[in-house]
């Protein structure tokens, strides 16, 4: 092993100094929800547990598994149907370009960027109208919806690498829309939906907006529940971490093992919010 | 032969269309749709859960800016929105470019260290604000730290202090608009200067900058609709803790980006600085820190538009009843979702929205047409 050089000595220092910082309301999570109830005292909070204690996962687990499993519900179906929508329109948007479609495209895009706010009552009044209010089926139509313009503009960009040109011999060779979609540009599309289910998937996961108005407390998502624990005065705050550490899981999970494309999905001009 | 290629490039036209048609309704209903009709339930007077459309025009707006409405609770919003969105921006915008070029000195561990900057972008708002509402509570969390190295506490009230610096007087919306007005036209106008093609439009800025500056000669704050009340406003302390909290989820997105745009940048043209005589620091100041300006402002635009519709952060946070942090987006939900107030609800929607198209349509329309170009 090679000394470091002098000279990034300052550098590394200040590179740990921010890890430490970022690292730190981990720590506090796992240590507090790894703590028994007498031993969550406001004094003691940086203090390591004194022995391995999951009564607070436990107790956050049995409060939290409903919505875990609503949040499941909602999120699996809704990542796949909009990334499969995204992925047919990016195709249209970007090898079958019709008049109008240039202009279709950031009209299209500015639904991304709108505060959910200003569509809110409008969509409480229609999911009451067709009978979805507080369903599970309804907040994901919710999420597909609104998820079209994120999942169409990165499949736009990532076809519009694909040379033009094998549409052409597709097409030259007989094969018509649909034909060129499903042999030629979907058998190439994996990198595409990996970078896409990813996005949906933790944006949909860690949604609150949304459900919170939109549900019911059966159809409730984790992430409204991790609220309401956290919002209840009585609730201990070794539940209270051991349910932030819990909702926060599936999409650290997702991150840690496939963060490159994660990192993708973010550059490719995404935006959380 | 010829009338099949006729058939085909015929449906050709068509099917890319009818593909992408049940997309197209579903944006053009739920978002243009949907905004047109909160658009019309703010012009409306529905309060209360029964709907009811009697048209009262710009009242509720007006109520908003320069009426009694929960007590100005809007015009508060106003405030603690902008100087959060400068400060969010500003250490966002400072940390990750701060870290990108720490990283960008050929480190070890630059995998590691960029996983650990960029891990809060992957958790929920939501669990950002649980978590930080504990380390912020004020006799504990960060304020003990320094116990730790036996120091005393600090005593820091954080999200809850309920005080308020800087202040100065809500002098109505219009000397605002009309001021903000004259900055834009003002930079319009330097802008136009400094392009010899374009200098003979300078004019047009420079008379809408002189009009403003006569309106506010002539009296024109005196007599524009002001609240009935001189009301104090300022800066909220408490809105340090929100930025801390959404600067540690959001900084590694600005890093993330500062660090594409430095690997960018080719060798050779920082190594034809060196060659020239120019040091570590000028050749960040003169070289690779104007090449990465365009990413600054991409960085501006999505941080800025999350901030102005920030909302699930402080709600976990701090509730939805504390004034020192308190968000337009917050006031939307309360008023709509707790009382019942439809109208007012929709217009401050509407008033969000236009803050965000403010910032997003030219962005869009730039990087459209950019493209377009290429």
């Amino acid at each position: 092993m090679t000394a470091v050089k002098r000279s990034k000595v300052p550098i590394y220092a200040v590179l740990i100094f921010f890890a430490v910082i970022y690292l730190m309301p981990v720590y506090v999570m796992l240590v507090t929800g790894l703590k028994s109830f007498d031993e969550v005292t406001l004094p003691r909070m940086w203090h390591l547990p004194q022995g391995l204690h999951f009564d607070g996962f436990a107790e956050a687990f049995q409060h939290l598994w409903p919505n875990l499993r609503n949040s499941l519900l909602l999120t699996i179906p809704a990542t796949i149907i909009s990334s499969m929508l995204g992925s047919l329109n990016g195709y249209v948007l970007s090898k079958w370009k019709f008049p109008g479609s240039d202009i279709l495209f950031p009209l299209m895009l500015f639904g991304m960027f709108i505060p959910y706010q200003s569509i809110l009552i409008p969509l409480v009044q229609f999911m009451q109208g067709v009978g979805l209010y507080g369903s599970i089926a309804g907040l994901a139509l919710v999420h597909i919806v609104y998820g079209i313009p994120i999942t169409t503009l990165i499949f736009r960009n990532y076809y519009a690498e694909i040379p033009t040109e094998m549409v052409e011999a597709a097409r030259v060779d007989g094969a018509n829309i649909m034909g060129i979609y499903w042999h030629v540009l979907f058998p190439l599309s994996l990198p595409g939906f990996v970078v896409v289910v990813i996005w949906q998937f933790t944006n949909i996961w860690n949604e609150f907006l949304f459900g919170v108005t939109l549900t019911s407390p059966d159809s409730q998502p984790i992430t409204v529940a991790l609220q309401n624990l956290a919002g209840s005065q009585i609730v201990e705050w070794n539940v209270q971490m051991a349910g932030a550490l819990l909702t926060a899981l599936p999409t650290l999970l997702v991150y840690i093992f496939l963060g490159r494309y994660f990192i993708r999905g973010l550059l490719a001009g995404s935006v959380k919010g | 032969m010829a009338r099949s290629r006729a058939a085909r490039s015929r449906i050709e036209r068509i099917v890319p269309i009818l593909m992408i048609t049940p997309s197209v309704i579903a944006i053009a209903v739920f978002v243009y749709g949907f905004i047109g009709w909160t658009v019309y339930v703010s012009m409306t007077n529905w309060r209360g859960l029964a709907p009811s459309f009697q048209f009262v025009g710009l009242e509720t707006y007006n109520q908003l800016f320069v009426g009694i409405f929960d007590l100005g609770r809007f015009r508060t919003d106003l405030v603690n929105n902008v100087f959060f969105t400068i400060l969010f921006l500003g250490t966002c915008i400072v940390v990750g470019l701060l870290l990108a070029i720490l990283l960008d000195q050929g480190i070890r561990g630059e995998g590691i260290f960029r996983t650990i900057y960029l891990f809060p972008m992957a958790l929920s708002f939501v669990v950002t604000g649980v978590v930080w509402r504990w380390l912020f509570a004020p006799s504990s969390g960060i304020n003990i730290l320094p116990t730790l190295i036996g120091l005393e506490p600090l005593n820091f009230q954080w999200y809850i202090d309920n005080t308020k610096i800087l202040t100065f007087y809500w002098p109505g919306l219009a000397p605002i608009l009309v001021g903000l007005g004259m900055i834009v036209a003002l930079g319009i106008g330097i802008s136009l200067w400094s392009n010899q093609a374009r200098r003979k439009y300078v004019p047009i800025p420079a008379l809408a900058f002189l009009a403003g500056l006569i309106w506010f000669l002539a009296g024109g704050p005196q007599n524009s609709p002001n609240v009935p009340i001189p009301e104090e406003h300022g800066f909220h302390p408490a809105l340090i803790a929100v930025v801390i909290a959404a600067s540690w989820q959001l900084s590694g997105y600005t890093m993330a980006m500062y660090l594409a745009g430095l690997r960018g940048i080719p060798e050779e043209l920082r190594e034809a600085a060196r060659v020239d005589g120019a040091s570590e620091w000028q050749v960040y100041r003169h070289v690779v820190l104007p090449l990465l300006r365009p990413i600054t402002l991409s960085a501006m635009i999505v941080l800025g538009h999350i901030s102005l519709k920030i909302f699930d952060l402080v709600f976990t946070m701090a509730g939805d009843a504390n004034m020192p942090t308190d968000m337009p987006g917050i006031y939307m939900f309360r008023s709509t979702f707790v009382g019942s107030e439809f109208a007012r609800g929709a217009a401050i929607a509407v008033v969000m929205l236009i803050m965000v198209a403010v910032v997003i349509v030219p962005y869009l329309v730039y990087s459209t047409r950019r493209e377009a170009e290429l």
